[in-house]
């Protein structure tokens, strides 16, 4: 399992990538493989503030429904619609098919989450278990 | 299919389309007598709404009707076949005694609708189940009304809204352990709480110190399961309900794994305030199809108040019968008194047994899981080592290695003729497997279902193929659940 640098990644399996103050939010691979064929993805309306580590959406798979925690307070500023006709695309492409882009209302928030390398060994940890 | 099983055998039935593709103009499954009451114009009674119009209405004969539904029983597997481990469930035997009673004259023509001078009997029957249920689990008071698990959980949190705001403050959260079946969050957001997330310890109980930690006066309740969903006892209950009353919260019994404890310990003793029972779970009502369900709720006197009305009492002159005069009540939950017939049975079931007998059925409850347990220790992977009362949760670390999954072992199981146990619950094990025999299973059935599910271990060492593409054996194979999920085809439409 390889895990793009250049972004960080959340304990609940997400990644945020930056570039200047716009965020852009997905799942990870690990995400996807543990929940299985995802077959509904829903996810907040432009314009809705998110609050770091608090939910903004769920995915469904075949086995069961899991929230999804935002990496980092903002304002959704974009939201992949694609995914709620092809929500198969996260399964397929985790780290390419993001979820929505938000406006980050504080960077700092970032440090506290973990490097691809870093998370790479907690997932290692957790599929252990 | 490679292996031979002693309980599976193949053998020929029927096949059978939908109904409706059977269907013919003009067919029917009745005849009625000539009129003999003057016709009804019912053109001129409805006017333009009158619909003409049946749409898609099967045509068939009575005997078409018949082997429709006999062709499609055949199919079926069923309690009355064989064990069905389905972990969480209690897929216990429906005892015929149970059937019986229901079908006495008196009990399965009442209508609610006969005054309550003519209904003593039903509601002597009401009475008698509620006091039994509050032996059984120490409780102080008791609505019959909802009509499942799910909908017992959303009564007891409306009564514990209720209260909170009668003590001047409703609260926000709820605490939900990370084990939790998912109607407990489902329940607590319908009723508006926030859900807030409890870490299980490496024991998989509870985690006292993230309790202590979260529980302040913002939180309504906390919903816990006892057996868990791991089928373990939560050992620190009193503690955990003392952590609660002291900032004013109430402890929320999930009370579907009471076949663990019926004529053991009782939930009004270790502390719980309110608490759901499934009457179609401990106390052997069918499900699965068979239902209805039937989830009674249990309070504690502080919560009485607010009872869903009516409530069954004694009136001044002895007799039964209902008491709607209840302004704090959180109000009618079900249509009539619940699920009447469901009642019945339990009721028939709980004196069948009489006190011992119950506390027969829950230790051999405990027995059974605790055979199957030692007889697949090592063959699966154990991920939690703590005793376990009424249920074992496996997972498929060992088999994973091959690539298979729980829900292909739980495929490969249907070909040894068992139903598959709960697979990939509770959430917290990741690819779970959740079996649960009850205290029906013989131990020849047991030994059958061991032998089963070590046989599939050695396939998937020797021959993984059979278990991921399993099942082999039935008139259809592995079904795309994916494709059903994200393209459901919900109606037949006829071809054109
Ligand atoms: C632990 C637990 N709680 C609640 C429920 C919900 O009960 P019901 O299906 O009757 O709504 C179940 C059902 O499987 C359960 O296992």
């Amino acid at each position: 399992m390889v895990y793009p640098t250049g972004r960080k990644y959340t304990k609940e399996h997400e990644w945020i990538q930056t570039s200047g103050s716009t965020g852009v939010i997905g799942i990870t691979d690990y995400a996807q493989e543990s929940l299985g064929d995802i077959v509904f993805v829903e996810l907040p309306k432009v314009g809705t503030e998110l609050a770091a580590g608090k939910t903004f959406g769920t995915v469904e798979s075949v086995k069961a429904v899991s929230d999804l925690y935002a990496p980092a307070s903002g304002t959704v500023i974009e939201v992949n619609a694609e995914l709620a006709t092809s929500p198969e695309k996260v399964n397929k492409d985790p780290h390419g098919a993001w979820m929505v882009k938000i406006a980050l209302k504080n960077p700092k928030e970032l440090d506290a989450l973990m490097s691809a390398a870093d998370y790479e060994k907690f997932v290692a940890e957790e599929a252990g278990h | 299919m490679k292996r031979m099983t002693r309980k599976a055998t193949r053998h020929v039935n029927q096949n059978e389309g939908l109904i409706f593709e059977k269907s013919s103009a003009g067919k029917a499954a009745w005849k009625l007598p000539p009129l003999d009451v003057p016709e009804v114009d019912t053109a001129a009674l409805l006017g333009g709404v009158e619909r003409k119009d049946l749409g898609n209405m099967p045509e068939v004969s009575e005997i078409e009707i018949i082997r429709h539904f006999t062709r499609l029983s055949t199919w079926n597997y069923a309690i009355d076949l064989g064990m069905y481990p389905l972990g969480s469930c209690t897929m216990k035997y429906n005892p015929r005694v149970n059937e019986a009673v229901a079908r006495v004259e008196g009990i399965a023509n009442g209508h609610p609708y006969q005054p309550e001078r003519i209904s003593q009997g039903a509601l002597l029957i009401l009475k008698t189940l509620s006091e039994c249920l509050l032996e059984i689990t120490g409780m102080d008071a008791i609505t019959l009304q909802p009509a499942a698990g799910a909908h017992g959980e959303m009564t007891g949190l409306l009564m514990v809204r209720a209260y909170h705001q009668s003590q001047g403050n409703a609260r926000k959260k709820i605490l939900i352990p990370d084990s939790a079946h998912g109607t407990n969050p489902a329940t607590a957001a319908m009723v508006n709480y926030a859900v807030e997330n409890l870490k299980s310890d490496s024991r998989g109980m509870v985690d006292i110190g993230a309790l202590e930690a979260q529980m302040n006066k913002d939180v309504a309740a906390l919903m816990l399961t006892n057996p868990n969903t791991l089928g373990i006892f939560e050992q620190n209950i009193h503690k955990i309900a003392d952590i609660l009353h002291a900032k004013g919260g109430l402890l929320y019994m999930d009370g579907a794994n009471m076949n663990a404890l019926v004529g053991k310990v009782r939930p009004g003793d270790f502390g719980v305030d309110v608490m759901h029972l499934n009457l179609h779970k401990t106390f052997s009502t069918p499900h699965g199809g068979g239902g209805p369900g039937s989830g009674p709720v249990a309070i504690k006197k502080a919560l009485e108040p607010f009872l869903p009305r009516p409530v069954v009492v004694t009136k001044t002159d002895g007799t039964l019968g209902f008491d709607y005069d209840r302004p704090q009540s959180v109000g009618r939950v079900r249509a009539f008194y619940g699920n009447f017939g469901m009642f019945v049975r339990a009721l028939a079931y709980i004196q069948a047994n009489g006190p011992d007998g119950l506390r027969q059925t829950t230790e051999d409850a405990v027995l059974n899981a605790n055979y199957i347990r030692k007889g697949l220790e090592g063959t699966y992977h154990l991920p939690y080592s703590t005793p376990t009362m009424h249920e074992v949760v496996f997972s498929d670390k060992l088999q994973a290695k091959k690539g298979v999954r729980t829900m292909d072992i739980a495929k490969r199981l249907i070909d040894y003729g068992f139903h598959p146990y709960t697979t990939a619950f509770p959430l917290i094990v990741p690819g779970a497997l959740m079996i649960e025999p009850t205290e029906s299973e013989s131990k020849e059935e047991m030994d059958l279902f061991i032998e089963a599910m070590r046989s599939i271990a050695e396939e998937v060492e020797e021959d993984p193929q059979t278990v991921l593409d399993a099942p082999h054996s039935t008139r259809v194979s592995r079904l795309d659940e994916t494709a059903a999920a994200r393209k459901p085809v919900l109606r037949w439409k006829p071809t054109a």
